[in-house]
């Protein structure tokens, strides 16, 4: 069998660990059922296994390692929506899939389903280290220094039942990535790894630490500028170890590694680190060159050849159809390749739910991925699907495949990408739904045309306090808060995830849903009234400062 | 008292257990009692004399006790006996054993049949990270299983 494209390939061995796994999932499933296990102690292992308890249903959210799957098992995904949910599923801001309507006993079938083809739930909760997120365009995009996956690999094999973070305080997440221009939200997340290339060939690390969005939102602070590779494992174990035994376990919300970082702070963090490192035995700990390529060997490398006129014919086809020339506008990036080009395949339709898919979209995105980018699909943080390596003068071909499933929304990094946590509508934490709202402003801003005009805005929206939908990065963020049985929406304006990490501004006082949208067309006239030359919304802000948007947005007509 | 063998190592049972504050006041203690929040740094200047660090758990989703049992093999290098009491679960076994945990005192309830703990020593073949037992590779990569 020929090598995926894009992500490890399991071996006979690798296969066994996950039937392992599984069957120890059972045996703790059986044990809750003969009360052997009380509730308290099933529910943190049953979480470790990706099963939440929802509001109405179980979910299951399955792993997506650094969000890279490849035709073979983007089909099994779309089966299970068919034959376990509702026909649908729901792609996460960790770059994963949730399944929002699965019955508890189903859940070993649906395990031993998504092994066959080397898929899994392991640590897509739970308080242990999480499924490690990726940069969505690595090993294509033309501003890459180091393709970033084996080294995620590498994390995901090294975290996988950690025997000693497998309890730790709260839960921990790891991204990382190899270009200069950071998409995957380095600064926001427990740890956040930057590589580059080293001198020797082999890449160096830059590595924050303690940074987090939820309730208390912290911009990570950089620990290390240049970690080793043979060093990067020991590094993670001594930042993990200090972290486990002085993380606060008294309080959940003060529980993430932030806080310990926050009240120590980061100088006294990398001397405790430091001092961990000091006492280990390196040697044991170090990542040796051999074992990197020997997991690199696991990964196939996409063939990349296009004819010599690629360019040329994509050129022309942009200029006979403005439409298409507007979604490759928006929806693009620049691949290494001349020949070659990203294609970022938009899951947010003029309101449609953001993140969603139907199992027939997954289907016919599995078999778009074979006929266009070596069967290889990526899913973004930012709730999107990507075809990492399509021929140039194929892609019109591709955007017309898309638009018989309704993927061809020209929409990407502009105001309709919206992204929104479940909300009230499945989450039993939530004060309000985000999938409404998120439905309103997507329908308010549909004309394509507008969203152009508009340019790069993100719009991200929290149901509650707990921040999945990132409000506080957002270019415009919504916070949904429930007052007396009544939703509303408090604003902020100036958050960011990219490079230049930012936290969101509030501008006043929660709005009521029915005036919210309203509020948010307010803030764009401000700006699309304001601004000069190419300036971005958040270029505007920046130079004018909030007062103008806060009396747009509280303008009363 | 039930104790369980994770290892090779057979449990010995100690009638003197001390906390890490008696520890200097008792010359005659073999055994110490550490809390989940107690550095095991502190029994540093004891380890000549000890022949057994107990861990406590109170409750299993607190997981400092696997880090203070590396701490005490890998830093300290204590070649004692280490034990795991409190609340715990059979599904922690091989967690605990790769940490340098040699035995168990077994949970009072359904969690301590010791064909539990028996199964979960076994159920995975291989692990993707280094632990302190004696290993080898099983590549590619990071993969290993206990040498035996």
């Amino acid at each position: 069998m020929s090598l995926p494209v894009g992500h490890y390939q399991y071996d006979r061995i690798d296969r066994d660990f996950l039937q392992a796994r599984i069957a120890e999932f059972e045996g703790q499933v059986n044990r809750r059922l003969d009360g052997t296990l009380s509730e308290d102690e099933f529910k943190p292992l049953r979480l470790m296994n990706g099963l939440y308890l929802q509001l109405h249903a179980y979910m299951l959210r399955v792993a997506i390692p650094y969000g890279i799957l490849d035709s073979r098992q983007l089909r099994k995904l779309g089966e299970i929506a068919r034959r376990y949910d509702r026909d649908y599923g729901h792609f996460t801001t960790r770059q994963n899939i949730q399944f929002n309507w699965i019955r508890l006993e189903d859940t070993p079938a649906i395990l031993r389903e998504l092994a066959e083809v080397d898929m899994h739930a392991i640590q897509t909760s739970g308080n242990c280290i999480r499924n490690v997120t990726a940069d969505e365009y690595a090993g294509a995009a033309a501003d890459e220094l180091v393709d970033p996956r084996v080294h995620a690999e590498i994390l995901r094999q090294w975290s996988t039942l950690h025997p000693e973070f497998t309890f730790l305080p709260r839960k921990f997440k790891i991204a990382i990535s190899g270009s200069p221009n950071d998409r995957v939200a380095a600064r926001f997340h427990d740890i956040g790894i930057l590589a580059r290339p080293g001198e020797d060939g082999a890449p160096v690390f830059r590595i924050f630490v303690g940074g987090g969005l939820g309730r208390t939102p912290i911009i990570g602070e950089e620990l290390f500028d240049s970690v080793r590779e043979e060093h990067l494992l020991a590094t993670l174990e001594a930042i993990v170890r200090v972290y486990n035994a002085h993380g606060r376990r008294d309080n959940i919300y003060k529980a993430r590694i932030k806080i310990l970082v926050q009240a120590i702070g980061v100088e006294a963090y990398r001397e405790a680190v430091e001092a961990e490192l000091a006492q280990m035995d390196l040697e044991r700990y170090r990542l040796t060159p051999e074992a990197v390529a020997a997991i690199r060997s696991r990964f196939a490398v996409p063939l990349l050849e296009a004819p010599s006129d690629a360019d040329a014919v994509l050129a022309e086809q942009r200029r006979a159809d403005p439409i298409f020339d507007r979604w490759v506008r928006s929806n693009t990036h620049v691949h290494r390749d001349p020949g070659h080009i990203i294609a970022t395949i938009s899951l947010k339709p003029a309101g449609g739910i953001p993140g969603d898919a139907t199992s027939a979209q997954i289907g016919r995105l599995a078999d778009l991925a074979d006929a266009y980018s070596f069967g290889e699909i990526r899913i973004t943080h930012l709730q999107n699907v990507v075809l990492g390596h399509v021929r140039k003068d194929r892609l019109r071909d591709l955007w017309l495949g898309l638009a018989e499933v309704g993927l061809a929304e020209a929409n990407i990094g502009l105001i309709g990408d919206i992204v929104a946590c479940p909300g009230l509508d499945y989450c039993a934490l939530a004060n309000a739904r985000s999938i409404p709202i998120a439905q309103k402003l997507g329908a308010r801003f549909a004309d394509t045309a507008l969203q152009a005009e508009i340019g790069a805005l993100r719009i991200n929206i929290s149901g509650c306090i707990n921040a999945c939908g990132h409000h506080h990065a957002g270019h415009i963020g919504l916070l949904g808060v429930d007052k007396r049985g009544e939703e509303f929406f408090q604003l902020t304006v100036g958050g960011r995830a990219e490079n230049g990490a930012a936290i969101g501004m509030i501008l006043g006082a929660a709005l009521p849903e029915d005036e919210t949208v309203d509020a948010i067309a307010r803030l764009v006239d401000c700006y699309l009234g304001r601004r000069e030359g190419g300036e971005t919304f958040l270029d505007t802000l920046t130079r004018l400062g909030h007062e103008p948007f806060r009396e747009a947005a509280y303008e009363t007509v | 008292m039930k104790l369980f063998e994770l290892g090779e190592r057979t449990a010995q049972v100690h009638d003197v257990l001390v906390t890490v504050a008696e520890l200097a006041d008792r010359d005659d203690a073999r055994a110490v009692l550490l809390e989940s929040a107690d550095d095991p740094a502190l029994v540093k200047p004891y380890l000549n004399r000890l022949e057994l660090v107990v861990l406590r758990f109170p409750i299993f989703r607190d997981g400092r006790g696997f880090t203070q049992a590396r701490e005490l093999r890998e830093y300290l290098r204590f070649s004692g006996e280490i034990r795991a009491e409190g609340h715990i679960l059979p599904d922690q076994a091989a967690f605990l054993r790769r940490c340098g945990v040699d035995s168990v005192v077994l949970p009072k309830n359904g969690n301590g049949d010791p064909a539990l703990w028996e199964k979960q020593l076994r159920q995975f073949p291989v692990a993707y990270q280094r632990s302190v037992l004696p290993e080898w590779s099983v590549g590619p990569g990071l993969r290993v299983e206990e040498a035996s």
